[in-house]
């Protein structure tokens, strides 16, 4: 496939079937290869559909400084586009995320401001806020609560599945900014509404979850619960388990929080077979396994992955 | 019946710093009024005016309770209820 720029190559990714994780030809598993995208996740779609909208509306204009809390593939997403672009980005992330994101991030030129481990991207979004409001001439593009995020979802991510996969039945994908979430379910909610939206949201250690008090706890501005069928929390024993299997099974080499997603697909799957109905289920792989290897939730056995992982923001 | 109720840390307070309590109920809602009667003062930093407070999320068997019913999520022998505040995930 040819394209004018790397810009205009975001999306359109792969369905591909999962034969040998398919539990009966009925019920059936499907994975949307995010990772093809330019920069490797997800991400590149809200990031270049933020940045688009952002310069429509004239609020960032040549020269600008873009400012984001980001955990990590939100902020390369945004760097590469910022470096074609021309524009800064100082990128807000906590100190618990894995060292390739960050060496990644430099490599494109973003510069990193480090938030403190507990609290995890809470206290991201809430350092980024104070940062916003000492620099007014800078755009926060805020992927938790900017439109445009869903919006690419809606507009790409949602009607690519539908074109592949007519007889679709649920969609998988992680709960972060909820963007992915919302925007394909606006889309099937009309398209095609009985297709079951199911969240998979990352289950971290103590460490994560260390308000100081229950106000200062946060729901993405983007989040609308009544999109949503149903929401699992993922925990990393399960998400290393499976990460390792669609690797084994099927041959993807995924980052973490992908396993997280499978896991939550293969529950609906089971649901399915013991129901005695017909399910075509589609989850998102958020991204490669290779920004993550440091982690070292690639080696050894799930416990002594699991107990590496506890502190980090694996997701 | 018990069920294992797991308390995040912000509200340990409650239950001398034990990480996870023993509860029983047939529902959500009588697990949580049964929690109360161990350990006072806990239900009114779960509940709001009768609803779950918007930063407190409960799980049974890791499916988010506002999907099942809320507080009439019926319970069994054996499950596991998690208690989590609503923070960011990464992105």
């Amino acid at each position: 496939m040819r394209y004018d720029s790397l810009l205009e190559s975001v999306g359109n990714t792969p369905l591909v079937g999962l034969p040998r994780l398919s539990p009966t030809p009925d019920v059936r598993i499907w994975a949307k290869l995010e990772d093809r995208n330019p920069t490797g996740s997800i991400k590149d779609r809200p990031a270049l559909k933020m940045i688009e909208q952002a310069e429509k509306e004239g609020v960032l204009r040549p020269g600008c400084t873009i400012l984001e809390p980001t955990s990590g593939n939100t902020g390369i997403s945004l760097a590469m586009a910022a470096k074609l672009k021309g524009y800064r980005l100082v990128c807000v992330m906590p100190e618990n995320t894995s060292e390739e994101r960050r060496q990644i991030l430099r490599m494109w030129g973003a510069e990193i401001y480090a938030s403190p481990a507990a609290g995890g991207s809470n206290e991201a979004v809430r350092v980024a806020k104070l940062m916003a409001a000492e620099h007014p001439d800078w755009v926060m593009l805020y992927q938790y609560g900017n439109a445009a995020n869903a919006l690419a979802h809606e507009e790409g991510t949602g009607p690519e599945i539908l074109a592949d996969l007519p007889e679709v039945t649920h969609f998988v994908a992680g709960l972060g900014t909820t963007g992915t979430l919302m925007g394909v379910s606006r889309f099937f909610r009309t398209a095609k509404p009985d297709v079951k939206i199911v969240a998979a949201e990352p289950r971290y250690g103590e460490l994560v979850y260390g308000l100081r008090n229950l106000d200062e706890g946060f729901v993405p501005e983007l989040y609308d619960a009544s999109l949503i069928d149903s929401r699992f929390s993922v925990g990393p024993r399960d998400a290393v388990r499976r990460v390792r299997e669609l690797l084994e099974s099927e041959g993807i080499f995924a980052g973490i929080s992908t396993g997280a997603i499978l896991h939550a697909a293969l529950g609906q799957a089971a649901k399915a077979v013991r129901a005695g109905e017909r399910a075509d289920i589609v989850f998102v792989v958020a991204d490669g396994g290779w920004k993550y290897l440091s982690t070292g939730a690639y080696e050894g056995t799930v416990a002594e992955a699991e107990e590496r992982l506890e502190g980090q923001l694996w997701a | 019946m018990p069920i294992e109720v797991r308390i995040p840390t912000i509200l340990r307070t409650y239950t001398g710093g034990e990480k996870a309590v023993d509860a029983s109920g047939a529902t959500l809602s009588a697990l949580i009024d049964d929690l109360e009667a161990n350990h006072p003062g806990l239900k009114d930093r779960l509940l709001d005016d009768g609803d779950l407070r918007r930063f407190v999320n409960v799980y049974v068997n890791d499916e988010d309770v506002r999907f099942t019913g809320g507080l009439e999520t019926a319970l069994n022998d054996g499950d596991q209820v998690v208690v989590l505040p609503a923070v960011a995930g990464g992105a």
